[in-house]
């Protein structure tokens, strides 16, 4: 397996990665791309980031959550506070965001991963709920007002290379041992636990992974935009993730990646005009499921680009009848 | 005594869905267990199985007490479930379930072996192994279930109505592969509505009603037995 490594694939898949980030850092230098070109890639970075680890829960293990802001949102306070009140560098501040997101994470998923479907939603809203009227009502982050002057750390060089590892990171967990538990238990959790899956143990452990990233999500996007405030990861912002999951497709990688940007470049369209903004993703969403109810790309993933597809697999020839 | 279940109680909220159960299975035998709809032959399975609690009682799988052990420890321990309506994933490829199958063994090289005695069993899912199990006919399917059963090595397989919305000829050829199952030496718990085609399979039966056992004896004696025939086989 180690060979696979350095298969000429993964070189090519490499230095297209490098290529890209070299490509956008120079413009970047040279002024091509503005501040405001930059802004919306932070943006659909953070979104990819989002949009990627809820998707293990929700599209890949079958979790329905609508809480994944308040992970982004425990991340984000987490990282400020290491930042701006402990004066950490910012790895420090990513760090924190990451464990403090991931433990909430085991917390909420222990007792909430019992219930299932339309129950699991309602657990997973009143969470972030929680989340939010706790970050509304401690001082010491600044309450309702937030917290202000949180140094800017995030650049294209962080966003960039976090939405690498998040994206191998969960791709190589769904196509691991591990990943095939969580996509059993969402195919079928009854036949899952009677081959001996410990469901509740998977899901825990996608619902964590999922937080884990969310919250580094949080903590990317406290240290761009200077100010946080709770109410800035409620409901609303959770919806949001999901609908990119959706529209992209449940259970696709690729489509998440697909789904933040595209969404991320209409919302930024859309900025002029807040109040359309809802209206068209209603619109977008009805034309999703009507006309692609699989999402934009559906069950196409990465492995179905020939750039991912590990070499010689055994499974050519036999098809169908 | 392979398995031997004694005096088992299994609740649905205030439900009484098994009113202490006791029956037992010798190694190498099949046992069927037949009855009406709602019975308690599925929650008698699922409680073998560790997919649902049981209030009291014990449940004795080669002299340990399996009742209060998790669903993946009696997995490990040599049970293997094959739930009704097959339950097979979908959206996976044959090989992929089959692999799903033996999600708790480590042994690749008998995995290996495995899959191969599963795909003599069942040619046609050698055929269509890289096929989405979903879309496999329903002889198939429950062909794939029995057969992702088989991958965690049991040596008790419990098989919930396999010949559910099947044609009769396709019944026919999956109760003949479960004999020959058990003629390797897989000792085979089989519930089913299909009275008939089980008792022709079974060495023993026990006709469950109400969650109780009401009657038990040689497969062959009830499928003579005039109370029998008149109540499941229909005269």
């Amino acid at each position: 397996m180690n060979t696979n490594l350095f298969r000429r694939r993964n070189i090519l898949s490499l230095f297209i990665i490098v290529f890209l980030y070299i490509a956008v850092q120079l413009m970047s230098n040279l002024g091509i791309i503005d501040s405001y070109i930059m802004l919306n890639l932070i943006i659909i970075g953070i979104n990819i980031i989002l949009a990627v680890s809820l998707n293990l829960i929700t599209g890949f293990t079958g979790q329905f959550s609508l809480g994944h802001a308040a992970f982004m949102s425990i991340g984000a306070y987490a990282s400020a506070i290491a930042t701006t009140k402990l004066e950490q560098p910012f790895i420090v501040g990513i760090l924190m965001a990451a464990v403090s997101a991931a433990v909430a994470g085991v917390i909420i998923g222990i007792p909430t991963l019992r219930l299932k479907g339309d129950y699991l939603a309602i657990a997973t809203l009143g969470f972030g709920e929680i989340v939010r009227i706790i970050g509304l009502n401690v001082d010491y982050v600044g309450g309702a007002t937030g917290l202000n002057d949180i140094p800017q750390y995030t650049n294209w060089t962080w966003i960039y290379f976090m939405v690498i590892a998040t994206v191998l990171i969960i791709k190589n967990f769904i196509n691991s041992y591990h990943g095939r538990a969580c996509i059993a238990i969402k195919e079928d959790e009854i036949a899952a636990e009677a081959m001996g899956v410990n469901t509740t143990y998977y899901k825990v452990l996608a619902f964590t992974i999922g937080a884990l990233f969310a919250g580094i999500a949080g903590a990317l996007y406290a240290n761009y935009f200077y100010f946080i405030k709770p109410d800035s990861f409620g409901f609303m912002k959770s919806i949001d993730i999901l609908v990119i999951v959706v529209f992209g497709g449940m259970g696709s990688i690729l489509g998440s990646i697909a789904g933040a940007v595209v969404l991320s470049i209409i919302s930024a369209f859309l900025q002029s005009i807040p109040e359309l903004r809802m209206v068209v993703y209603a619109v977008i969403l009805f034309l999703i499921m009507v006309y692609r109810p699989n999402g934009l790309l559906g069950k196409f993933d990465l492995k179905d680009l020939k750039l991912f597809r590990k070499g010689g697999k055994v499974n050519a020839g036999i098809k169908g009848e | 005594m392979m398995i031997e279940l004694i005096n088992v109680n299994v609740y649905y909220g205030i439900i009484h869905a098994l009113k202490g159960i006791s029956f037992h299975i010798d190694e190498g035998e099949i046992v069927t267990i037949i009855g009406a709809n709602g019975a308690g032959k599925t929650t008698t399975l699922k409680a073998i199985s560790g997919i649902q609690r049981i209030k009291s009682g014990s449940i004795m799988f080669n002299g340990k007490d399996i009742s209060k052990s998790s669903a993946t420890d009696i997995v490990g321990l040599g049970i293997s479930h094959v739930p009704e309506g097959r339950r097979i994933f979908s959206n996976m490829t044959v090989m992929e379930n089959l692999e799903m199958g033996a999600f708790l063994r480590k042994d690749k090289a008998e995995i290996k072996k495995d899959f191969n005695k599963v795909f003599e069993l069942f040619p046609r899912l050698l055929e269509r192994k890289n096929q989405l199990a979903g879309t496999l006919s329903g002889g198939e399917q429950q062909m794939l279930a029995i057969g992702r059963g088989l991958m965690s090595k049991p040596k008790l397989l419990l098989l919930d109505e396999p010949s559910m919305g099947l044609a009769p000829i396709v019944v026919k050829e999956i109760f003949e592969i479960i004999k020959d199952i058990n003629k390797e030496g897989t000792t085979i718990l089989l519930v089913e509505q299909n009275a008939n085609m089980a008792l022709q399979t079974a060495d023993r039966a026990y006709i469950i009603r109400n969650g109780e056992i009401d009657i038990e004896g040689r497969a062959e004696d009830l499928l003579k037995d005039e109370t029998v025939r008149k109540a499941y086989l229909g005269g």
